[in-house]
Formats: structure tokens, C-alpha cells, sequence
């Protein structure tokens, strides 16, 4: 770690005159069982560490990285990084992060026992799981993987506006996707479990999700097209929230480009919603001590009693807004310069759990699994229509299981939809946590 | 025109012998070295201002050992003797080496053509060059008029030399060199706001801009998003859908490609298992998976195992002939390989990747399918899109799509996906088009691995689809 930090310290304390210079540098190691018919089909251990060097001079920013922590390729770096910078545009709110006086949560997301876990013990567990899913039902035909995964990152980032941070990690996490079959009829479902330790982890959890989600499948057709109540399983909640945040975005409300722009003070939705993104939280996956530019990472209430409260901002497009950063720089590794995102995204859970939350709607659609995110939902325009998977159910009970349909609305009017929020908050390995969600007057696409 | 010459890559073929056969000293059935020595760039023009230039680099090695059904597979990113012996050890640590010994191994160099030569490479073009481009889109989509409000424009190349040695005594090595540009625009009406897309990308340096005018693209996309200010919500149900050339090779990379895989077809995964000879889509249907089509996004010389591309039928006149298969896969078969075995980078293992995957035209007039479309939607522009191989159903995305109605297309729609069943739609194809095309350069995400992919199709209809909007 201290090296890390070391390194990171030494490429910012380059900076020439006039020029501002930060250092992200993460270093990984990782392990990923996979087994299939009761052999281990691949293992593989890998590490890896890079550097991504930002700098700004006369109010121009350039940026390089590269995927070694070699003295003379870390050095070559930050010369590429300078030689960028002279082409863009400049810009006077550009700028690296400088201290703020926040200080960070304290959490602690490091599990010293995932090193001492031997490589066997995690085939094993693969392997068990694969088993345990096999004998979950005897309509399970096929488990088409099962993987044991973990990971320790770390990370440090400094500046030569005194920024000196670092984090670090680890994750493990099983999953398993199953096929089950019954004559002629195929249908899957997947299972995981995730925690910071081997010991977090659940084989039966994930075991039984997989084989579950994958029979309840079984006999599913195609539904008839109309409009109705959806009630969301948490996990697809939890993908409504991570698409939900991105229009959240400060530098997307800058550059025109979300639909929330303007909005501030406004009625977005329910009266009932509350949405925060609480990285500092130490049980979401997303927790986190610092943002990506060094920053203590904080709370953000986003929505309160259903009004819109503000954007989610990193240094630059604080600025530009003409207010500080909320600790929400992120960025996908040493490739790539902080964005702006959400870490920990949860709604806040309401009165009623899942089986009340049908009863009280009686007739509707519980929606299990979604497909084409990233194609049917445009998060300029609002328009979402996704692939899904569900229960149709009636006087709250359900009754039979449906496939190839989607359902549609708009991102703005679902927020106005929203019928029951959930007591059941789950948390789920995204930037989101999960609960179960009613929304009503959905369009749903079939035959 | 020249070939590249030989690139920065170079590791002895002496130590890649002692690599291999310390990988193998434990017992392996196989051992591999994957070397990769990767350099990108990008710019991206937004709101007006080249925002950020980009460059990266990275270097490394994968090697991976196979014992019996075992793989074990370790990376890294010192390319030296002792940095790929280190690898090799952990690689071989990992399949749990079984009997020991000594092998040697003879290589032998694979040669393949390049699918095509590159003129102009792009680390030899300035940087204010591709600045230079972004500026001329960015000011052409902007006059396009005042409801165009933000425009984001990015430039990449990439760079890609790999060498790959084994012990069948493959070694092969390739210079993979793409170059994309695309643009986005965002138009605000009484309605909301809309957005435009363009991209294009090719296996090329930067005569990508011989074949491409950018401005032209630039007035696309905005022309797009104006267009999309008046649509209304697409219908939500079944109706026949007409596909433009070139705008949705994506249908059938998701309905039928990922499902003519052999690793998902070996796992029992795969709808279109045990169905080769069997007629699976209309008679109209010829699909062809095809590495040597260059210039295309997804063209290579050889494949990242060290085969050399190959052009695959892989459904003829509506009959599955061939799925696609990587080293791994084919080795259970006792068959070759169809040079389809391809990963994201040496930190990742290979697996069967489809590489530009299309339709072949037919004999229809394209307007005269739209003439005899009564009623439907006539998609010009498909976004991404994901399946489910084990059940078939597939979704995919429409970012320009039109009303048909008497023969003739009408208003415009908002953005939709569409959903069907693999199998259905593939026999639900009745009329294709006489007008091949290409489309928009993708990126395949499989087991959280991207690679580049290419797609085509001609104008084709499809009987009955579900369109996933909003209007009833």
C-alpha cells in the first residue's frame, strides 16, 4: 500500500510550474474458479497494476495511463499525459482536486483472511455449489457454470494540489446459472452471493436463487400485450436505481443532457420516495472511504418526499456549477480520468413487505429478470423498454410464469407510478441496493 | 499499400520454447503463450470543447496450461524470460499438473494473410489532425439548427500486435489496427429531448477517413435527433417489422450467432444444439461468420490462439451447417478450429467470439418489401442488444425506427427494444433484400469479455416481432 502511495506522491511531485499533476495507481490481484460436470474447467490468478496520470496546465487537461508501475514507463506516461494536454480546449474550471478538510469514513472493506484462503477450499466451494444446485430440483438439467471469484485492490491517488489518498478492497463472490427443462421447455436462472470475506459468502443462497429463479420459469409464455402493475424483484430495482442515478449527474445537467435539468425544488416524484447515495454506509458493496480524486466520499440526498434536492458532482463539474465537489468522482480503473457516479445508491425502505405488497396490488406482473438495459432505455430522452421475465399474478397470489415480453414506460413518469416501496431492502454487488418496487400503468408487450 | 512490418513485439523463439516447456514440466496436455503489446488513443470533443485526449499503453502475457479438462491460466505484464517463466509456473500450478517429464517443443510459424493493409497508421498522424476532425463534426451537426443543443463527437484508434506460441508448435503473430469515429447529438423540442447517433470503424489506420466524410455522418446524427423530436411512442405488440440494410446485422449476431457457439452448445446452452443439418431459419437465410473480411471492425489475420481467420457458413438456405469453434472446444470434437477463439486482452482466457457476422442479400427490391408491408415498422437504426442462448429469447434495441402504414413509411417512433425468440424469427423471415450493407462497428460483451464485431444485413422483413413500446 505504502508503495502505492509512494509512487503515486513521487509522479505529482513532477509537476512543473504552472502545472497541476495527479497519480492514480492500483495495483489487483485476483483468483476465478470455473467448474463444470464436477471438474474444475479453468483457473486463473492474475495480477495486475497501472498508473493513470492526469495533467493540467494553462487551464488544458490531458491524460494517459498505462498498464505497468515501471519507474521509466510511469515516466513516459506523464510526459504522454502533458503532450495531450496541449491539444485540448482550455477551459477555467478545470482542475484538480485540492483538500477539503472532509475526513473520510472510517470503514473498513479489507479482509485479511481472503490471502490465508487456500486456492483449493475455493474449488471446492465452486464445485459444492455446482452440486448443490444440481440436486435442487430434478428439473434441473444443465448448470452451465459455477464460479468461485475474489479480489484485493488498492489504490492510492495524489496531487500537486495536496491530495495524498489511498483505499483498498476485497470482494469475494460465488454464482451459479441454471438451466432447467422440463419436455420440450428450457428456461435459467441465476443465483450469487457476494461479500468482503470468504466467510460472507453463501453457497445455499446462491444455490437456491439459481435453481429457483430457473423452475419457476418453467411453462412460461408469452403474455398478452396491455398495461399493468409491475412489481419489482429487488435486483431489477436495483437496476431501475444504477440507470436512475446516471441522469443524476451533475456534468450531464452542465452539458444539457439529463432529463432532471432545471428540476431542483421540483416534485420528481412520489411523495413517499427518498433517495440518497451513502457511500460511507460500511454495509453497501459500493462503500468507499475516498472518490476517485481523493476526496472523502459523503452522503448525497438526492430525492426527499418525492423532491428532486440536487446533482451528484466531481471536482470539475462542481466548478462549472459554481459549487464544491460531493465526493463523487469515479472512474473504471487507472484506464480511464474521475467521472461523475453514484456509489451507493438505496431508496429508503417503506412499510410493507413483498407478499403485502401484492395483496395490496391483487392483479399484476412481478418481474424477476430484465434484458436489454443498455438498448431500450435512452436516459436522454427517458424512454425505457426493456426484455423481461416474470410472474403474472392475481388477488396477490401467483399464478403463472411468463416470458419474451417487454415492458415500457418513461423514467420520469415511473418515478410518478410508483404504487409500494418495499421493506425488504437487499443489498445487491452494483451501485445500488435493492427493494421491492410497485409501479403501475406499465406497458407490457406481447403477442 | 504495405504490410506492417514486425512489431515491438518480439520474444525470442528460444525463450518461448523454454517457456512452453517449463509450463509443461508438470505434466500439461497443452501450454500457451498469448504476448499482446497494446497502444490506444482517443479524443472526444464535448459541449463544444476538446475535452480530452487520451493515450494508453499496455503490455503482457497470458500463459495457460490445459491438463485433461483442466485449464490453468496466469498473466502478466513483464514480457521477460523470467517475468513468462514465473507465469508459466503458476499457469501449470493451477491445472494441477498430473504425471511430470520433459517435452520440447518445435514451432513453426503460421502465416496468414492480412485481411487487409493498412495505409496510414494512426500513431504517425498528428494529434491536431483528430482534433481537427472532431471540430469540423462538432460545427456541421451544430448548424444543423438551434434544437440541436449538445453534440459529443470522439475519435479512438488502437493498436493491437500479438504473438501467440504453443506446444503443437503454432506461432503466429498479427498487427491489428482499428480506427472508429463517432458522433452524438442531443435535439430539445416541445417534447423532451432526443438523441442522434452515428459511428463508424474499420480495420484500417486513418484512411477510415478516405471511405468516411465525417461531416456527412455529423449531419446524420443530427438529422436523426431532429427527426425523433416529432416521434411518437412506438407500438407495444407483434406486428411485421422491416429492417434496413445494414442497420441491423445486430438481430442476428443475438438471435442465432451467440447460439452457434460450440462453448455454449457444448454446456447444453445453446437452442441450436444438435441441430446441425436441420433446416433452422427460412430458406431465404445464408449467415456467414467471416475473420478475413476485411476492412470490417471484426476482421484479424489470425485469431488470439493462433489460427488463422476463417469465412464460416454457418446457415445455408435456412440450414445449420456449422457452428463456431475455438482451439479448446474443437480439441474435444477432434475437428479444427474455425479461427474463432478470441479474448479481450492477455488478462483474458479465449473463448468462441463470433468475428463479422452477416446475412447474404437476396433477390428483393428493398422498396418493394416496404411496398408490400401493409402495416408494420420499418427500422432504419437498431441500438445494441443481449440473449439468452439456452431459452433463444433475444432483445434488441431501435434508435431510428418508423411507422409503415399502406405500403409506406410514416411517422417516426421513440426508442424501443424489440424481443423474439431466436428459432421463431429465423423462420419468420420472408422476404430479404437485394441490398447488402454493413453496420455500425460493435462490441461483443461474452463472460465480461469485449471484443470488436462486425454485422450486416439487407433490407429483410420479419413476419411477426414484438416492438416494445408504449402506444397501444
Amino acid at each position: 500500500m505504502t508503495e502505492l502511495v509512494d509512487i503515486a506522491t513521487r509522479v505529482a511531485g513532477w509537476a512543473r510550474d504552472g502545472e497541476q499533476v495527479e497519480a492514480y495507481v492500483a495495483r489487483g490481484k485476483s483468483t476465478e474458479v470455473k467448474v463444470f460436470e464436477g471438474d474444475v474447467e479453468s483457473l486463473s490468478a492474475a495480477e495486475s497494476a497501472g498508473v493513470g496520470i492526469r495533467v493540467v496546465t494553462g487551464s488544458r487537461q490531458g491524460f494517459a495511463y498505462a498498464g505497468s508501475l515501471d519507474a521509466d514507463v510511469v515516466a513516459e506516461t506523464l510526459a504522454e499525459a502533458r503532450d495531450n494536454a496541449g491539444f485540448a480546449t482550455p477551459d477555467e474550471h478545470l482542475g484538480l482536486a485540492a483538500p477539503d478538510g472532509v475526513p473520510p469514513a472510517e470503514l473498513d472493506l479489507w479482509r485479511e483472511e481472503l490471502a490465508l484462503f487456500p486456492t483449493d477450499q475455493k474449488v471446492e466451494a465452486a464445485l459444492e455449489l455446482e452440486r448443490l444446485v444440481r440436486a435442487g430440483d430434478p428439473r434441473i438439467r444443465q448448470v452451465e457454470s459455477a464460479y468461485w471469484g475474489d479480489s484485493a485492490s488498492e489504490s492510492a491517488v495524489a496531487t500537486s494540489t495536496g491530495i495524498v489518498g489511498s483505499s483498498r478492497r476485497t470482494t469475494c463472490y460465488v454464482s451459479a446459472y441454471a438451466i432447467a427443462g422440463e419436455g420440450a421447455d428450457t428456461q435459467t436462472g441465476g443465483g450469487y452471493s457476494v461479500g468482503r470475506a470468504p466467510s460472507d459468502v453463501s453457497l445455499g443462497v446462491a444455490a437456491h436463487d439459481a435453481v429457483d429463479r430457473a423452475t419457476r420459469l418453467l411453462g412460461a409464455r408469452k403474455p398478452a400485450s396491455g398495461r399493468v402493475t409491475v412489481v419489482l424483484e429487488p435486483r431489477i430495482t436495483a437496476t431501475l436505481l444504477a440507470i436512475l442515478a446516471g441522469t443524476l449527474d451533475g456534468e450531464s445537467v452542465l452539458k444539457g443532457r439529463s432529463l432532471f435539468a432545471q428540476r431542483v425544488g421540483e416534485a420528481v416524484s412520489v411523495p413517499d420516495l427518498v433517495l440518497v447515495d451513502d457511500p460511507t454506509d460500511p454495509e453497501a458493496y459500493g462503500a468507499a472511504r475516498i472518490d476517485a480524486e481523493g476526496l472523502a466520499c459523503r452522503r448525497n440526498v438526492l430525492v426527499d418526499g418525492g423532491v428532486l434536492q440536487g446533482f451528484l458532482y466531481n471536482t470539475y463539474a462542481g466548478r462549472r456549477a459554481g459549487r464544491a465537489s460531493t465526493g463523487s468522482a469515479v472512474r473504471a480503473g487507472f484506464k480511464s480520468g474521475p467521472g461523475v457516479g453514484a456509489r451507493a445508491v438505496a431508496v429508503q425502505p417503506g412499510p410493507a413487505s413483498p407478499a403485502e405488497i401484492l395483496a395490496s396490488v391483487g392483479d399484476g406482473l412481478l418481474v424477476q429478470s430484465v434484458s436489454g438495459v443498455h438498448s431500450g432505455v435512452n436516459p436522454v430522452s427517458g424512454d425505457f423498454s426493456v426484455g423481461a421475465e416474470g410472474m403474472l399474478f392475481r388477488g396477490g397470489e401467483l399464478a403463472e410464469p411468463v416470458r419474451e415480453f417487454t415492458i415500457a414506460s418513461t423514467i420520469q413518469r415511473m418515478l410518478l407510478d410508483i404504487v409500494a416501496i418495499g421493506n425488504d431492502l437487499e443489498r445487491l454487488p452494483s451501485s445500488a441496493a435493492g427493494l421491492t418496487l410497485a409501479i403501475a400503468d406499465v406497458s407490457m408487450s406481447g403477442v | 499499400m504495405r504490410r506492417l512490418a514486425e512489431g515491438s513485439l518480439v520474444i525470442d523463439e528460444a525463450v518461448l520454447q523454454r517457456v512452453l516447456a517449463d509450463a509443461l514440466r508438470t505434466g500439461g496436455d497443452f501450454a500457451e503463450i498469448f504476448a499482446e503489446d497494446r497502444r490506444n488513443s482517443l479524443a472526444r470533443l464535448d459541449d463544444g470543447r476538446i475535452e480530452e485526449l487520451m493515450s494508453g499503453r499496455e503490455r503482457g502475457a497470458g500463459i495457460r496450461v490445459v491438463v485433461g479438462e483442466t485449464t490453468g491460466f496466469a498473466h502478466t505484464a513483464d514480457v521477460s524470460e523470467p517475468g513468462l517463466r514465473g507465469a508459466a509456473e503458476a499457469a501449470a500450478a493451477a491445472a494441477r499438473g498430473g504425471g511430470g517429464g520433459v517435452r520440447t517443443v518445435a514451432l513453426s510459424r503460421v502465416t496468414a494473410a492480412a485481411p487487409n493493409a493498412v495505409t496510414v497508421l494512426p500513431e504517425s498522424v498528428p494529434k491536431a489532425s483528430k482534433v481537427e476532425l472532431l471540430r469540423r463534426a462538432d460545427e456541421v451537426a451544430r448548424s444543423a439548427g438551434g434544437a440541436i443543443r449538445q453534440v459529443s463527437a470522439v475519435y479512438a484508434d488502437g493498436r493491437r500486435q500479438i504473438l501467440v506460441a504453443n506446444s503443437d508448435g503454432v506461432l503466429a503473430s498479427d498487427d491489428q489496427v482499428k480506427t472508429r469515429f463517432s458522433i452524438s447529438c442531443v435535439a430539445v423540442g416541445d417534447g423532451g429531448m432526443q438523441t442522434g447517433r452515428e459511428s463508424v470503424g474499420a480495420t484500417v489506420g486513418w484512411e477510415l477517413f478516405d471511405r468516411y466524410d465525417v461531416e456527412e455522418l455529423a449531419r446524420l446524427a443530427a438529422a436523426r435527433a431532429l427527426r425523433k423530436l416529432s416521434a411518437r411512442p412506438a407500438p407495444s405488440g407483434a406486428v411485421p417489422v422491416v429492417i434496413k440494410s445494414g442497420g441491423g446485422g445486430v438481430l442476428f449476431h443475438e438471435a442465432c450467432g451467440h447460439g452457434l457457439e460450440a462453448d455454449l452448445v457444448g454446456r447444453d446452452a445453446s437452442v441450436f444444439r444438435g441441430r446441425r443439418g436441420e433446416e433452422v431459419a427460412s430458406p431465404l437465410v445464408t449467415l456467414v461468420d467471416d475473420g478475413t473480411m476485411g476492412p470490417e471492425w471484426g476482421a484479424i489475420g489470425i485469431d488470439d490462439e493462433g489460427h488463422r481467420a476463417g469465412r464460416n457458413v454457418l446457415i445455408q438456405d435456412g440450414v445449420l451447417t456449422e457452428y463456431m469453434w475455438d482451439w479448446l472446444r474443437a480439441r474435444k470434437e477432434g475437428r479444427d478450429s474455425t479461427g474463432n477463439g478470441r479474448r479481450q486482452s492477455y488478462q483474458h482466457l479465449p473463448m468462441v467470439r463470433m468475428t463479422n457476422t452477416y446475412v447474404l442479400a437476396g433477390t428483393e427490391d428493398p422498396d418493394e418489401i416496404v411496398r408490400q408491408t401493409p402495416h408494420g415498422v420499418y427500422v432504419a437504426q437498431l441500438g445494441g442488444g443481449q440473449v439468452n442462448t439456452a431459452t433463444g429469447d433475444f432483445v434488441f434495441g431501435m434508435t431510428e425506427a418508423y411507422l409503415i402504414t399502406d405500403g409506406h413509411i410514416t411517422e417516426p417512433l421513440r426508442d424501443a427494444n424489440l424481443i423474439g425468440s431466436g428459432p421463431e424469427v429465423l423462420r419468420n423471415i420472408d422476404v430479404v433484400g437485394n441490398d447488402f450493407n454493413m453496420g455500425s462497428p460493435g462490441t461483443c460483451g461474452k463472460d465480461g469479455q469485449g471484443v470488436p464485431v462486425g454485422d450486416g444485413q439487407p433490407t429483410l422483413r420479419v413476419r411477426s416481432l414484438t416492438v416494445g413500446g408504449t402506444a397501444a
